[in-house]
């Protein structure tokens, strides 16, 4: 569950934006043999690659299903954490953890990746230098391994000029950092993805840029702004190692403050859980990696009713 | 060779000055008929427009009358386009855009620094070539000049007599919650015309705006047109030559030179455009022989 080396998605979105094209494209060319078989190879290794996206989500899913079983019951969500009685332990103080974490990452990450995606797509000038290197180092950004960021918040949040300690405000702060590339990468994406025919409507209106951000640009790059926000949630909530850096630890029974106290979330529950050799302590990572699918479903979801309700087709 | 062409073109500049005082004349007889006055509205004076160091209008001098339809046409690439959107400075928006030479409107250099190009798109509205409503609702599209303007409060009287005068109401009066996008292209040009109405705008610029409707969309338009010259001055783009000639009361004729920079040939009354032009490429373009 940890990041791995190279940032996952990214390497994902790319991935999917070249298929996309690369069919349609297909499908808009000649229909020489030689071009069908190529088109025809290329597609089924497009259908290969999904299918072994879902067939391993689906595996995943139905495995943790059933041998968490046992340990689905309401003690898992309400109960602090053990290391004598496997059987009644939970994730209560994990999963406060995580949803503070996770809550401050969104509640940080959305206005300054908006704001700094705005800044790129409608105030800044592609002619100075100072914007090129932005924009060329959030791209660079989006691919530096998580642990790298761990060090980071270590050393500027946890000490140095914040000074934050071991606390959760620590591990949100570190992780929004991680995350923010994606956000921005995703709202620019979508800001570009206004027609232009939207700004000179506003403008001629008499709008200033402000507002013609403000009122026309933004609501309708919401959508796509959500869709880097839902990557944000779940790479955020999945991530371990940055977080064992800057202070979570595995073990907890009180819960977690935002700027006090020592805090732990369920993927660092989980890890303890699965390096212990008892059974019962096997069955309850299991469990504990069911509950921490349903945090991200949860906070997904309502991303994707707000997604859908903002949803535009020009 | 250039040389020749160089002299053909003062030779142009010329002849129009002589325009100019044909058109003159013209008007003091309408004078002394009625007395209503021909008021100005913009006075350009040798505008030259650039995008970074090409020059895509050239010299440009002409006069807009008030409470007048003035047609702008000539072939694609002579720079329409670019000399309206000067009009209201809304090629300041394109980076490397600017004109030089000045334009006067009601005798108020337009580019003057201390102008507000905000403050210029709220007097002097703008339709597109293609119909571009907000993704919202009819009613937020007409308030949205408005809102953004500073208008608080109720809006319902402005966006009804806005979507009147676009006679626009009586297809929309009970669906004004639904989206622009819903409406068809024609309903759509006129809900932008509403629209550009709603800030109370002195002058309307419309780009080609019916050349992506069919005819009886095109029609309703150019109807609608020709009623909101009554409070309005519009400046249209079209190179539908029959359009010029059913709704404009002066026609301006541009072409390109061997540069690309669209220069101004002839400009008057659009009868005399039509059926006495005094330049052979007036004549040719208006007579369907290039273009
Ligand atoms: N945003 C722009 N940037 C650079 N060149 C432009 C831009 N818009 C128009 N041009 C150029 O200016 C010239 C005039 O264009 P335009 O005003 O659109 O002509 P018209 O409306 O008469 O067809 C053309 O050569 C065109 O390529
Ligand atoms: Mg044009």
């Amino acid at each position: 569950m940890a990041g791995s080396p190279m940032s996952p998605v990214t390497g994902r979105t790319h991935l999917a934006a070249a298929g996309a094209r690369a069919v349609t494209l297909r499908s808009l060319e000649s229909t020489d043999r030689g071009d069908r078989i190529t088109s025809a190879v290329f597609l089924s290794l497009l259908l290969l690659g999904i299918g072994i996206a879902l067939l391993s989500l689906a595996a995943i899913l139905v495995w943790s299903l059933i041998e968490g079983a046992p340990r689905l019951d309401l003690n898992l969500l309400t109960n602090g954490p053990s290391t004598v009685r496997p059987a009644e332990a939970g994730f209560r103080t994990a999963l406060l953890g995580s949803i503070m974490v996770v809550g401050g990452v969104i509640f940080l990450v959305v206005p300054i990746g908006v704001g700094a995606a705005v800044y790129l797509e409608e105030y800044a000038s592609r002619e100075r230098w100072w914007n090129r290197l932005i924009e060329l180092n959030i791209q660079n950004l989006a691919g530096v391994p998580s642990i790298v960021f761990g060090i980071l918040g270590l050393a500027f949040i946890v000490r140095g000029p914040l000074s934050l300690g071991f606390v959760a405000a620590a591990g949100s702060l570190t992780l929004t950092l991680l995350v923010l590339p994606t956000v921005i990468i995703a709202a620019r994406e979508a800001i570009r993805a206004v027609p232009p025919s939207i700004r000179e409507g506003a403008f001629a209106l008499g709008a200033t840029r402000w507002q013609t951000v403000r009122r026309e640009v933004l609501p309708a790059a919401l959508p796509g702004v959500l869709t880097g926000v839902i990557l944000a949630i779940a790479r955020a909530t999945g991530e371990a190692a940055p977080l064992l850096l800057v202070g979570a630890v595995t073990f907890t029974t009180v819960n977690p403050g935002l700027f006090e106290g020592a805090y732990s979330t369920l993927p660092v529950q989980i890890f303890n859980y699965s390096s212990r050799p008892q059974a019962d302590f096997r069955v309850l990572a299991v469990a504990g990696v069911i509950v921490m699918l349903g945090l991200v479903l949860a906070m997904n979801s309502v991303a994707v009713w707000l997604r859908n309700r903002f949803e535009q087709s020009w | 060779m250039l040389e020749v062409e160089r002299e053909q073109r003062s030779v142009d500049g010329q002849s129009q000055s002589r325009d100019v005082a044909i058109r003159v004349t013209h008007d003091a007889q309408v004078q002394t008929e009625a007395p209503a006055e021909r008021e100005l509205v913009f006075e350009l004076d040798t505008v030259s427009c650039y995008y970074g160091s090409f020059r895509a209008v050239k010299d440009v001098s002409l006069d807009i009358q008030r409470n007048a339809i003035t047609a702008i046409i000539g072939p694609s690439g002579t720079g329409k386009s670019t000399l309206l959107r000067s009009f209201n400075r809304m090629n300041d928006l394109v980076p490397g855009a600017h004109v030089t030479g000045q334009i006067r409107y009601h005798g108020l250099d337009l580019y003057a620094p201390k102008v507000d190009p905000v403050e210029v798109r709220r007097r002097i509205g703008m339709v597109f070539q293609k119909p571009n409503p907000f993704p919202k609702s009819i009613y937020d599209n007409v308030a949205f000049g408005p809102r953004v303007g500073g208008v608080k409060g109720n809006t319902d009287d402005l966006v009804e007599q806005s979507l009147r005068r676009a006679a626009l109401w009586d297809e929309v009066k009970d669906k004004l919650r639904t989206s622009g996008l819903a409406l068809s292209g024609g309903q759509q040009q006129r809900l932008c015309i509403a629209r550009a109405i709603a800030v109370s705008p002195d002058v309307i610029l419309m780009d080609e705006p019916c050349s992506a409707l069919d005819p009886v969309a095109t029609l309703r338009i150019e109807e609608l047109m020709i009623e909101l010259k009554q409070n309005y001055t519009i400046v249209i783009v079209t190179h539908n030559m029959q359009q010029a000639a059913r709704v404009s009361d002066e026609t301006v004729f541009l072409t390109m030179d061997e540069d690309r920079a669209g220069y101004l040939v002839e400009r008057g009354l659009t009868p005399q455009i039509f059926t006495n032009p005094q330049n052979r490429l007036t004549e040719d373009y208006v007579s369907g022989r290039f273009g």
